[in-house]
């Protein structure tokens, strides 16, 4: 990748070794991995006499509770306890941006799966007998499972949000092409191949310790002081590793572990909380199904002048992270696209759905489909390539967003451009075109997906994070932060970070669990943001130790500070080797009474948003890329493979290569997955169908695309970013949305009548039936 | 007691012999490598080898430990993750996942290395096709497969000189498994595993669905294993007509070098049946008597016009043409007490054609919306027989008895084709579900009718002899 010499003090006295070692780095992690050795909740070594829990959940999607006979239950032998809302000592409420959320169910049952109870036994598996036991009447009321119908019943979550830009009325006025429609995206499970779990062990003084495997420690340890009525300081929270997140750990991973809590305080003993795979499908949410409707308004030169578009939500029976995934849908409505007349409304519904939660993406995917929805129906009004118009209307440099921001660093065009010319986009369609021509049983289809995507939590005072980094008398180094590490590899990152700047090796460093202990009042691992905010302060934390070693150091050896190094654990003079040794400088700290540990915070500067205005500068950068899909489909059987994904990414300095491709290539399979073969499906009773993996499928290594190519487009970097290194958790997840268009498109080379649908996923039922319709 | 040696140790336990495999290495044994992702055999995150020893010679295979019983262990080496660790160093499939970022959160990884491993044990040849199938079972919900890919790469290069004998020097020195493979033959020998003791409870073959549907049931009451049952097992042909045992599986047939000759494109269609892992475990009487209206090899066999032999508890043996066994939703004519010992089927002459066509959401590991499977033989363009059968469509899996019977000494032509399958439309009854819409399955029914054709005939039919489009 292109070097470029950086302004920032901080980064630029790294940049020689982070390029040397981002090469060659691994994933830390992967070492255990692949020995089975990493420890996750369910790995731990349990104390004697744990007790097991299983949660006894709403068979019903709506309802009151006439009467519920424990008594069979209870009788079981080898079953302790069952916990229901009478035993909460404090609040019954999980809810976190807004209190609409029990822990247990007390008269009503608000969505099927919803928990009523906790059984506690001496197995798992005996509680889970205990579960088949009770007996539960209630009264059904009407079931509603989509937004719409919520909508027309007047069931919302909170008062709708709407952002605009210019006069969208009056430009709609002026166009030449005028477009409605409607579009539906549906919902998608996380399917972290690990399952929601925590472990529960009761400390001195009623103190608790809970393992969670959740993205947000404080969450979980504020929830739970909350429900017990105790102070946040005698809960402690820590978290391993996640196998897997995705957003589904972010919020739900809380009322598991409120639950074990529950359960540990009133036992005093140790309580395990695993959910099984078929109660996690049930209970947890999901990403939001959106039902959405969209006006497109375009000159004779296929300029977009003019979008509105009207968001329903199905944000299921309680808020969640509802409110904040819906503001994020309006921050991306327009996607890549700069359109200087805009009106955009999300309306979060509520349902008889389990509450739906977050999703990679968080809401953006799902306003981004609508656009690239209504750009491919007027595309095919208009007689021409969605690419035409895409093309005409990517972003550049001091556009507005329709929330204020000016767009700066942009790499909309460039990513497009560099996308089109690298991969040869003429040469690719043409290959499209002449397969077609000659195949009647297959046919290809080729679309393109360019992503802008902004980076931070759009909550401005979420932007913060701390890292305690420890020096030992050794020279070894621990570090905690508040990022938690599911696969994303932001524990190498950190590493990576502490080993530039001390100029040691890597297995010098520990990265410690977190904590909330170490490192408390934090945000969760999330927005893209974990390794920006917390390698910030891992960053800010090593510079002030190394300051305070360097300055030990030129008094050790009376040379000026300036002229002090460390590089391979040894202090260099003027860029020559002295005698003295990384070991022997950190003893010398030491005598001095020079403190070795240092903590630092950090707070994202210069972002801000004001909700009363819906204006401001909520990120901290953009991302950008561009994606060229080619598929083809069997028209006989009306399945699909994807033939490839090319697309030039915007990493901004990649500081660890690997890694990120990683997360761009598990992004996209995601996001292909969410477009074409994942389907969830809820009964009119709001009862789950897709309950299993027998009958939820995600991509497995058949169905991912056969040729992937991820080119980085070269840019500047971000002074915002972690050693100018974008973060790629979310964006590369939207490339998929070409997947939907590229299926279309080949479809359309079947069959002429086929009229456009906007109604992801593509499955191979709707394939099949839209090559067919006549 | 269930004996079997587990990584390098000797296990004797008294345990159920129902409690699943998987629930014995984790908290028994507290092997926590081996992971829970669905307890369904749907995900390979609990991948385990079982290492069978058979005329002195060891071979292992992978499989799913969620469904599968304890008391299957009995006389075998069981491998988990942490038997296949060298001391402080990487395996060579180890090292190729991490050198290729092929880990992640790697929760699944363990179930992908011994995959791997069971790939590198395998007679198989040493092919990257051969390792996709071998780690086709195992879901990875964060890397989109891609770094995956390049580790098999990796691992099939480092493989392709290993040597034909089978040994385990070479994969020793070569590290791609530990020394004490190489004790584990002997060892096996010497194990006194005498019959476990059976009570009479629920027939348990491989368990791959029954373990799905009752796993607390097995796990609390008696079952009777009957996988190591030699009479139910083996795969003959005598005088053009194969026989296979019910307790034969899926990977037996797979494997069986004759059939691959009658059927050329036989591991092509068991590719669609599961995954590896499953198809190592699971039983051709389970698929027959689990009666799921989409079974894919009852499908087969259906087509096939195949006979089942049942055998009673006094050792009589009945025969019944499988098109005749189903009676109803899950029912079927088999008394109590009652075993399916065997399928039978003619084998195709030359005259005589197979195919089997299966379309789900996922192309793999998945269950059809419609399969559907045809035998059918032309004499001067004239069928002289023809055996159709389709599933997901009706309550049973359906042998299509009027339009078999209409196409037979009817002229192979697009005409003949398009009026069966009005014939096909009139047999068929599907019904709406999360695998499809009836008005899918409908159209679905008819374009795998079509594609029977299409594969068997290409040089006769195109999509366009049967559609019209533009």
């Amino acid at each position: 990748m292109h070097k470029q010499k950086s302004n920032n003090t901080l980064d630029s006295k790294l940049e020689a070794v982070s390029m040397s070692i981002k090469q060659s780095i691994k994933n830390m992690d992967s070492f255990t991995h692949v020995r089975g050795e990493s420890v996750y909740v369910d790995d731990i070594n349990i104390k004697q006499g744990t007790f097991h829990g299983v949660v006894f959940d709403s068979p019903k999607a709506h309802g009151k509770i006439k009467h519920i006979d424990y008594s069979k239950a209870e009788a079981l032998e080898g079953v302790e306890r069952i916990f229901t809302y009478k035993d909460i000592p404090g609040a019954n409420q999980i809810g976190g941006i807004i209190p609409d959320e029990p822990l247990f169910a007390e008269d009503e049952v608000h969505f099927w799966g919803m928990p009523i109870a906790l059984i506690v036994a001496k197995s798992e598996f005996i509680a889970r007998k205990a579960r088949a036991l009770i007996e539960i009447d209630i009264e059904e009321l009407p079931v509603i499972t989509t937004a719409k119908e919520a909508k027309a019943k007047g069931s919302f979550i909170n008062a709708p949000r709407s952002f605009s830009l210019g006069d969208s009325k009056k430009a709609f006025a002026a166009c030449a092409y005028v477009f409605k429609g409607e579009t539906f995206s549906n919902g998608q499970e996380h399917l972290y191949i690990e399952t929601q779990g925590a472990y529960a062990e009761p400390q001195e003084n009623g103190n608790i310790k809970i393992t969670s495997s959740t993205q947000g420690p404080t969450a979980v340890q504020k929830t739970i002081a909350q429900v017990l009525g105790v102070a946040m300081h005698k809960i402690e929270v820590d978290v391993t590793r996640l196998g897997g997140g995705f957003g589904g750990k972010e919020d739900q991973a809380t009322p598991w572990a409120v639950m074990a809590a529950l359960a540990s305080y009133h036992l005093n003993q140790s309580v395990k909380l695993i959910l099984n795979r078929h109660d996690d499908l049930r209970m947890t949410g999901k990403r939001h199904p959106y039902e959405s409707s969209y006006k497109i308004g375009l000159s004779k030169d296929l300029k977009i002048l003019a979008y509105e578009a009207e968001f329903l939500q199905n944000s299921g029976a309680a808020a969640d992270l509802s409110p904040a995934i819906a503001e994020r849908t309006l921050f991306h409505a327009t996607n890549s696209y700069y359109v200087p007349n805009v009106k955009t409304t999300v309306i979060s519904c509520k349902t008889n759905l389990p509450p739906n939660t977050a999703f990679r993406g968080f809401g953006g995917p799902q306003g981004m489909f609508v656009i690239e929805s209504a750009i491919a129906r007027a595309a095919s009004e208009i007689g021409v390539s969605s690419r035409q118009i895409q093309e005409v209307n990517l972003l550049d440099e001091n556009d507005t967003f329709s929330y204020g921001q000016i767009a700066k660093k942009v790499e909309a065009k460039n990513t497009w451009n560099s996308a089109k010319s690298i991969f040869n986009l003429e040469t690719l369609e043409r290959n499209v075109k002449e397969f077609n021509e000659a195949n009647s049983t297959f046919k290809k289809g080729l679309a393109l997906m360019p992503i802008t995507f902004g980076i931070s939590f759009t909550n401005t005072p979420m932007n913060h994070a701390r890292a305690l980094v420890h020096v030992y008398l050794d020279g070894s180094i621990g570090i905690s932060t508040a990022a938690v590490e599911m696969g994303q590899g932001v524990n190498t990152k950190m590493m990576q970070i502490a080993s530039d700047v001390f100029s040691v090796p890597i297995e010098k460093i520990k990265i410690e669990t977190t904590n909330t202990t170490r490192v408390a009042n934090t945000s969760p691992s999330a927005a893209s943001s974990t390794a920006d905010l917390n390698g910030k302060a891992t960053l800010m934390a090593c510079n002030t130790l190394l300051e305070r070693l360097v300055k030990v150091a030129s008094e050790d050896l009376n040379v000026s500070v300036e002229d002090i190094k460390l590089k391979a654990e040894f202090v260099y003079i003027n860029e020559k080797k002295s005698e003295l040794s990384w070991t022997d400088l950190v003893s010398k700290t030491m005598l001095k009474r020079v403190a070795l540990t240092e903590n630092a915070h950090y707070a994202t500067p210069e972002i801000h948003f004001d909700k009363t205005k819906e204006k401001g500068h909520p990120f901290a950068y953009h991302v950008y890329g561009t994606a060229i899909i080619t598929t083809t489909v069997d028209c006989t059987r009306g399945t699909y493979e994807f033939d490839s994904v090319k697309i030039v990414h915007d990493y901004g300095k990649s500081m660890s290569e690997g890694i990120d491709l990683g997360q761009v290539e598990g992004a996209l399979a995601q996001g292909i997955g969410w477009m074409t073969m994942e389907e969830i499906a809820y009964n009119d009773e709001g009862r789950l169908l897709s309950n299993a993996l027998s009958t939820y499928k995600i991509p497995d290594i058949f169905s991912v695309p056969k040729y992937v190519e991820v080119i980085p487009v070269e840019t500047d970097g971000n002074d915002m970013a972690i050693l100018k290194s974008k973060a790629v958790g979310e964006p590369p997840l939207m490339y998929g949305i070409g997947a939907y268009f590229a299926l279309q498109n080949a479809i359309k080379a079947f069959n002429t009548k086929h009229q456009l649908k906007f109604h992801a996923p593509m499955t191979p039922e709707k394939v099949l039936m839209s090559l067919y319709e006549k | 007691m269930i004996t079997f040696i587990l990584n390098n140790k000797t296990i004797k336990t008294s345990e159920h012999s129902g409690m699943t495999l998987l629930d014995f290495i984790r908290y028994e044994q507290r092997l926590t490598g081996t992971k829970i992702g669905c307890r369904e055999g749907d995900c390979g995150a609990c991948t385990i080898l079982v290492g069978t020893l058979e005329n002195d010679v060891i071979q292992y295979q992978s499989i799913t430990s969620c469904i599968s019983p304890l008391g299957n262990a009995h006389g075998k080496h069981i491998v988990s993750v942490e038997g296949t660790n060298l001391q402080n160093k990487l395996t060579a499939q180890q090292e190729a996942m991490k050198a290729n970022y092929a880990t992640q959160c790697g929760f699944c990884t363990p179930g992908f290395v011994v995959s791997l491993t069971g790939f590198a044990l395998s007679n198989s040849e040493k092919n990257y096709s051969n390792a996709l199938d071998a780690i086709g079972g195992n879901i990875c919900r964060c890397t989109g497969y891609k770094a995956i890919e390049k580790a098999a790469h990796q691992v099939v290069s480092n493989l392709k000189d290993k040597t034909e004998d089978y040994s385990f020097n070479w994969l020793i020195e070569n590290e791609f498994i530990p020394k004490y493979f190489a004790t584990i033959p002997e060892r096996l020998k010497d194990l006194e595993a005498k019959d476990i003791n059976q009570p009479q409870g629920k027939y348990v073959s491989g368990g791959t669905d029954l373990y799905v549907q009752q796993a607390d049931h097995l796990v609390d009451n008696s079952v009777h294993l009957i996988a190591d049952k030699n009479y139910l097992k083996g795969i003959s042909i005598e005088n053009d007509v194969c026989t296979i045992g019910t307790n034969s599986t899926v990977s037996d047939l797979w494997n069986h070098s004759e059939l691959n000759t009658c059927f050329l494109k036989l591991k092509e269609h068991l590719k669609l049946v599961s995954s590896e892992q499953i198809r190592n475990m699971a039983s051709f009487g389970g698929n027959l008597v689990n009666a799921s209206p989409i079974g894919d090899m009852t499908i087969f066999f259906l087509a096939l016009n195949s006979d089942v032999v049942i055998l009673d508890p006094e050792g009589k043996e009945r025969k019944k043409a499988l098109k005749h066994f189903y009676q109803g939703y899950k029912t079927y004519d088999l008394k109590d007490g009652e075993l399916l010992k065997a399928i039978s089927f003619k084998l195709p002459t030359m005259q005589s054609f197979f195919n089997f066509e299966k379309v789900c959401k996922r192309t793999h590991l998945d269950i059809a919306s419609v399969n559907s499977a045809i035998y059918i033989s032309i004499e001067n363009n004239i069928i002289s027989k023809a055996h159709i059968s389709i599933g997901g469509v009706a309550a049973i899996p359906k042998y299509l008895h009027e339009t078999s019977k209409f196409l037979t000494g009817k002229r192979l032509s697009s005409e003949t084709i398009l009026e069966a399958n009005d014939l096909l439309q009139s047999e068929i009854s599907p019904i709406s579900d999360v695998r499809g819409t009836s008005d899918y399955k409908r159209l679905l029914a008819r374009q795998l009718f079509f594609a029977h054709f299409m594969e068997l005939f290409p040089k006769q039919f195109t999509l366009n002899d049967f559609v019209q489009h533009a």
